[in-house]
């Protein structure tokens, strides 16, 4: 057995919160009489319909195509007809231009078959990963083909699968590492051609027993000489999953300040995208699904479901059996980095991997009140910032002088927040300071 | 006292002495070489400036706006917006640029969610800024267009021309100068600046649907355009989601149309703009209001 692995600096220990939905096995939602499809769902400009209202879709069809720059295609997650364009709630944004597709209900779903994917090229296999959509959907969302076509002056000798799904309650990536073990090893496989390199980890927290065996298994059964995916189960510390975290965790390689982990000869994909991948890739199907977890004390019935992109959160509710009289607060994302939103009206989009119903004693409502400079929260900064400071000068109103604390190195993980005894929105601070400070 | 001693002081003495002497002649060669040959029309520019430091020209501070004035032949010399008038023709002078007209503006606020009992769709917990609070899904007002009404614009504006009455704020004419400072504070975007001579205004800046406008506000806009098709001066668009009047349009037309646009209305919230007494008239209600 390996030692378990960690990153050096910072971080913090909330309680996993998992036990409401680790156990059940994804279940697949019954698709709604309609799904508004968000036009910007990855990093880049958004989408340009290439349909308009009236139009029949298939399922799996190209809807929206990225005319300049960075982007990905994206697709109608069921067959039917294109109601009308408008726009639709968002956690970050509140509301963005979407598509509105009306369901086919007598459609019969589209059956995809394997391809002989090793015959292909890198570049047919980059296409074909292009082609489908395929975003970092673990994290930001964005397009892995880019992250697959590392600038030669860096070139990549290992490949990280990020299974740690550090965030409290999310056991989406958990269910799926157990329910998808090998179509995950394959999209791992696939990459490791495209990127030209032999050796993949698949990174996991110790608190995952079943998924380090499982996908050990899985592992242990593709790797030849030629190739190796190992496991690594890596300590119980948040946050384990955060990109230049787990590089330091798996292969003690710091990634420096503002530049990506191809500097470092390393490209990292959350297991859901290697997954999409091997949809993408052997299957030749378009990303227009997602495993989500539904939990948290405030919903009737929590569950991993598997749902079309373009669900609405109140399609899920009603699903699911409808809020309970205790609901507080509702999170898009995880409870560490996740957004609160008001609004049940807002579909799913490629990122969305959990929308937690919580009530109120899983939330902390105090009102913050002044630093008490413990320094706590420059303890636990895993990027060795100091938060602290940032909220200060944004309460005196000096926002754009922050810089010099590296607010633009913060990746707003929320350990700051999590610890401060004082209950300052540090994470708030950062964000304002962000917009408002000098790069 | 120790022979040994006195000649050790006296020697620390005399090299700090030397030091000094050194550094100060350093300097004062520097200066020299580095001089920098001070533009007098500059200085006599800046001094004709308000000297309010507000940043509403667009250059950081008065003596950017100096320098760009006097330097750059594109920059107009009517941009010092609490001077008005005075200045602008003494900057003109001064410059020797042509006098452009100035304008009387003031800022106007967008939004009438009080009269239109906009209710809160979150409690909001966390820094009380209207920055801080619309990061967290567009802020507690069911409205996503609204003011916040935590202050922002108050809080920005160098001239102290803003009040927050029961969390609303509003502008005082005798102090407003029109320089924008709160028009770029503000994080919804529902300050404008607009010309003390208009005659009409929609204090609204919703860009949603009229169905959904209708859910969550008594007055919005709910962009049916009845406005732009009656207005016979053709002074009113609905564009990217909002109703903008063409002011100089307006006024140029003339009383004759009788505000039909503000008669149309369905939402009464285009309404007449009676300037200053208008202003002092919804600061009043708002007052009685809290
Ligand atoms: S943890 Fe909170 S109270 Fe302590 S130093 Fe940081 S901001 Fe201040
Ligand atoms: S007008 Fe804008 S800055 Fe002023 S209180 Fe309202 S939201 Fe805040
Ligand atoms: S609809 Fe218009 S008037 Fe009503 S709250 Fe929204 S912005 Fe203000
Ligand atoms: S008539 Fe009134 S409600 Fe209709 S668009 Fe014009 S301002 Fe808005």
């Amino acid at each position: 057995m390996t030692s378990l692995l960690t990153f050096p600096k910072g971080g913090v220990h909330p309680p996993a919160s998992k036990g409401l939905t680790e156990n059940l096995a994804i279940e697949v939602m019954a698709t709604p009489d309609e799904l508004e499809i968000i036009l910007g769902q990855h990093i880049g400009a958004p989408c340009t319909p290439t349909v308009a209202p009236k139009d029949a879709v298939q399922e799996g069809q190209v809807i929206g195509e990225v005319t300049k720059g960075l982007g990905v295609p994206l697709h109608a997650p069921v067959a039917g007809t294109i109601k009308s364009f408008g726009m639709s709630g968002h956690p970050m944004r509140v509301s963005a231009p979407s598509i509105t597709i009306q369901t086919n209900k007598e459609a019969a779903p589209v059956q995809y078959s394997r391809c002989d994917w090793q015959k292909l090229a890198k570049e047919e296999l980059l296409a074909k990963v292009h082609g489908a959509g395929i975003i970092g959907i673990g994290g930001a969302g964005f397009p892995s083909h880019v992250k697959l076509s590392p600038p030669p002056d860096n070139p990549v000798d290992t490949l990280i699968l990020n299974g740690a799904e550090c965030e409290p309650y999310i056991t989406a990536d958990h269910r799926q590492m157990l329910e998808r073990a090998q179509e995950i090893v394959e999209g791992a496989l696939v990459i490791l051609k495209i990127l030209g390199i032999t050796k993949c980890f698949i990174g996991i927290e110790n608190n995952k027993p079943d998924a380090i065996k499982t996908m050990t298994e899985a592992a242990a059964a593709v790797s030849t000489p030629e190739h190796t995916v190992v496991v690594q189960p890596l300590q119980v510390k948040y946050p384990q999953g955060s990109e230049k975290q787990l590089i330091q965790a798996i292969t003690g390689r710091k990634v420096p300040g503002f530049a990506l982990p191809s500097a470092v000869g390393v490209v990292v994909h959350n297991v859901s995208t290697a997954r999409a991948i091997y949809d993408a890739v052997v299957l030749s199907k378009p990303l227009y699904e997602k495993v989500m977890t539904i939990s948290g004390k405030g919903i009737k019935r929590p569950a991993n479901l598997l749902v079309k992109v373009g669900t609405k959160v109140s399609d899920i509710v009603e699903y699911l059996g409808g809020v309970t009289p205790e609901l507080a607060k509702i999170v898009m994302g995880g409870p560490m980095m996740g957004f609160a939103v008001s609004s049940l009206d807002i579909p799913v989009t490629k990122t969305t991997s959990s929308v937690l119903f919580l009530a109120e004693d899983e939330i902390d409502t105090t009102p913050h009140s002044q630093c008490i400079r413990c320094g706590w929260c420059l303890e636990a900064c895993p990027m060795g910032l100091e938060p602290k400071e940032v909220g200060l000068y944004v309460e005196a109103g000096r926002p754009q002088d922050t810089g010099q604390f590296g607010v633009f190195e913060c990746f707003e993980c929320g350990c700051c927040a999590y610890v401060c005894p004082a209950k300052r929105p540090l994470v708030q601070f950062v964000r304002l300071a962000k917009m408002k400070a000098k790069r | 006292m120790d022979p040994a001693l006195v000649k050790l002081a006296l020697g620390g003495i005399a090299l700090l002495g030397c030091i000094g002497l050194f550094f100060g002649i350093g300097l004062a060669l520097a200066a020299h070489k580095f001089a920098v040959e001070a533009n007098p029309l500059i200085e006599e520019v800046l001094e004709s400036l308000a000297g309010a430091q507000c940043g509403g020209c667009g250059y950081p501070g008065c003596e950017g706006y100096a320098i760009a004035v006097v330097t750059n032949p594109e920059v107009p010399p009517n941009l010092c917006f609490p001077g008005k008038e005075k200045v602008a023709e003494r900057v003109a002078q001064l410059t020797g640029k042509k006098m452009t007209a100035v304008e009387d503006m003031i800022a106007l606020v967008r939004c009438s969610r009080k009269e239109g009992r906009v209710s809160h769709k979150h409690e909001y917990i966390g820094f009380a800024s209207c920055t801080a609070a619309n990061l967290g899904f567009g802020g507690p007002s069911s409205c996503n267009y609204s003011c916040i009404g935590l202050g922002e614009c108050a809080e920005s504006c160098p001239f102290d021309a803003i009040a927050m009455v029961d969390g609303f704020p509003v502008v005082n004419p005798d102090k407003c100068v029109a320089c924008g400072t709160c028009v770029r504070a503000c994080p919804k975007k529902v300050i404008e600046l607009m010309s003390l001579k208009a005659r009409v205004h929609v204090p609204c800046s919703t860009k949603d649907l009229g169905k959904n406008v209708r859910k969550v506000c008594e007055v919005g806009c709910i962009s049916c355009q009845m406005c732009v098709k009656k207005c016979p001066a053709e002074a009113i668009a609905y564009t990217d989601g909002l109703i903008t009047i063409d002011h100089p349009k307006c006024i140029a037309y003339g009383p004759e149309c009788q505000e039909i646009c503000v008669e149309k209305c369905p939402r009464n919230i285009m309404r007449k703009y009676e300037g200053r007494v208008a202003i002092a008239r919804q600061a009043d209600g708002l007052k009685m209001a809290s």
